[in-house]
């Protein structure tokens, strides 16, 4: 199987290109700077690994919850891509990618979202699949919950844990360990996608989407009215 | 002979719009989605939901015009997009998607300025202009006067210090509470008064340059609205506002033609939708012997086709730029001049 993947949600983006055993990949720049580097990254990855993208399977893009203009920019690649190439995607949820990064376990998820907000969610991997233990969900640090079952059990992962509000809560000692540092990465992106690409998950490049989490992005004019503002 | 299909993309602000121009055959495929609906509710463009229906739309309208040009990707030879100026992440859409066409296909990718295209968009017509000519250009966010030499040859006259011309009608329409967006609302309460009944100025007409002011205006407009109207005298407010805009940019764009000895003008941009400005154009230019020149009106708002064209001008006169390296890079300021 060959398969490509792009992971430009966070901070660090990356490439990969996997080619049956082979994983390739390119990381770098600074939050803002991605889409200066990842179609490059895309072409020379492509002639490292000595294949044209019409040999491709599959594009696997990183999905979200994440920053939004890093998601769209995942997916505006994916589809140019997919449709000049004509090639499926696959959608990865990102938190599932962090926490395969992670390797066999349990980890609770959470990733900085800005405007005092993180993403998170419990997930479990187990081999080459990841089970979610909880809904992505989007909300304050400080209320972010305990892990299911036993917290020692747990390992956090993600940004979100960077964050004094994350990191005052009560629970968070109980967890087995904490790793702030962890990020999603394309090498897991494209590992994931594989198995969602074998059993047959894909999704046309119409209606390949970021998932935002975050919906309500303003208020309409009948809402802030309602608040006692202007029109 | 050379045969060349080139697919436009542009996505600046509330209209997805993908194209298909052929060098030989002209503009064969387009389509637009606007967002009209989408931001309504808002009273105005939500740049996160703009960006987000950009990622909705693109592939649908790339799909169509495709099949209703009867080719297939392999077939495009260049894929021009909008690069700026514009809503930073709206653009992007369009950006990120056309350089990865671009790089799929091994085909050169070709960032345009918004405004070339609307500026280049009446050379799409039946019977289109010959450079050189003035082009008067008066969108939502831009209203400027500019020599065009040749495809790329700019010289900006003169150009709006506050408020561009669609913005002003979008502002005034709101003052009078007519619905988002609201220049084709205004021009229609407009139909129903009479101008001159309400007396508002016309900033900047003797100012002996080719630059613009509408924000004046808009204070003016607030102040006659606050002695109280009624439904009579808001029609003929509107009526007057729109007369005032019309002679401003009439009486300018005659002043760019004398300055520049120029014969032929072309108008493009939103508000060259704009019924009583067409008028009063084509009437003074009968007069001194010149012509008009509009986009037709489906190129009049935002659209792929233009994109597709000023992608295709450029290609042709060897000006077409492709990023270094496939980079996705937007500008959403960009000044035309320094094209
Ligand atoms: N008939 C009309 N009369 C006056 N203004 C109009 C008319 N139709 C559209 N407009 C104005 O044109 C502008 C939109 O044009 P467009 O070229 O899409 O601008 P931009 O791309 O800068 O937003 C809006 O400000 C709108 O109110
Ligand atoms: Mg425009």
């Amino acid at each position: 199987m060959k398969l490509l993947a792009l992971e430009t949600s966070a901070e660090t983006a990356s490439v990969a290109l996997l080619t049956g055993d082979r994983l390739l990949h390119r990381e770098g720049g600074t939050p803002g700077t991605h889409a200066r580097f990842v179609l490059g990254w895309v072409e020379t990855l492509l002639e490292e690994g000595g294949c044209a993208l019409a040999e491709i399977d599959g594009i696997a893009f990183s999905a979200g919850p994440g920053s939004f203009t890093g998601l769209r920019l995942a997916v505006s690649v994916a589809q140019g891509l997919a449709v000049a190439a004509d090639l499926p995607l696959i959608a990865v949820p990102t938190l599932h990618a962090l926490a395969f990064g992670r390797g066999d376990g349990l980890h609770l998820c959470c990733m900085d979202a800005r405007m005092s907000e993180v993403y998170s969610q419990a997930c479990e991997v187990r081999g080459d699949a990841v089970i979610a233990r909880s809904e992505v969900r989007v909300g304050a640090p400080g209320d972010l919950s305990p892990p299911p079952g036993e917290p020692a059990q747990w390992q956090a992962c993600g940004s979100g844990f960077a964050l004094p509000a994350t990191q005052s809560l009560h629970w968070l000692p109980t967890l087995a360990g904490i790793d702030a540092s962890a990020a999603p990465h394309a090498r897991d992106v494209a590992r994931l996608g594989a198995r969602l690409l074998d059993a047959g998950q894909t999704v046309d490049a119409a209606l390949a989407a970021p998932l935002y989490i975050r919906d309500k992005v303003a208020q309409t004019t009948a809402e802030r009215l309602a608040a006692g503002g202007r029109a | 002979m050379r045969r060349m299909w080139i697919l436009g993309i542009e996505s600046s602000c509330d209209e997805t719009g993908l194209a298909l121009y052929h060098d030989q055959r002209g503009l064969v495929a387009h389509a637009v989605h606007s967002q009209i609906d989408l931001h309504q509710a808002y009273g105005g463009v939500v740049p996160e939901l703009a960006s987000r229906d950009h990622v909705r739309r693109i592939v649908p309208l790339y799909r169509q015009v495709l099949a209703d040009a009867g080719i297939v990707a392999a077939d495009i030879d260049a894929v021009a997009y909008t690069a700026g100026p514009g809503l930073a992440g709206a653009l992007l859409v369009g950006a990120a998607f056309a350089e990865s066409v671009a790089l799929a296909l091994g085909r050169p990718a070709i960032p345009i300025h918004h405004l070339e295209g609307h500026l280049l968009s009446p050379l799409l017509s039946a019977d289109p202009p010959a450079y050189p000519f003035v082009a008067l250009l008066v969108s939502g966010g831009h209203t400027q006067l500019m020599r065009v030499s040749a495809v790329g040859e700019y010289e900006m006259l003169g150009e709006t210090l506050d408020d561009a011309a669609g913005e002003a009608f979008d502002k005034t329409a709101k003052l009078l509470g007519l619905p988002y967006p609201g220049g084709p609302a205004l021009a229609a309460l407009a139909q129903q008064g009479t101008p001159g009944r309400v007396k508002l100025p016309r900033p900047m007409l003797n100012s002996g340059d080719l630059d613009f002011s509408f924000s004046g205006l808009k204070t003016a407009v607030l102040n006659a609205v606050n002695k109280g109207l009624d439904e009579a005298g808001r029609a003929d407010l509107a009526a007057e506002f729109q007369e005032a805009v019309v002679d401003v940019l009439v009486g300018k764009s005659l002043a760019a033609l004398r300055q520049t000895r120029l014969k032929q003008l072309v108008v493009a941009g939103g508000v060259g939708a704009n019924r009583r400005l067409r008028e009063r154009l084509d009437l003074e230019l009968a007069q001194r012997k010149g012509r008009v020149f509009y986009p037709e009106l489906a190129l009049c708002t935002d659209n792929g086709a233009m994109i597709a064209f000023a992608g295709a001008q450029r290609l042709a006169a060897g000006l077409a730029h492709p990023a270094d390296a496939h980079e996705i890079a937007v500008r959403p300021r960009w000044p035309l001049d320094t094209l």
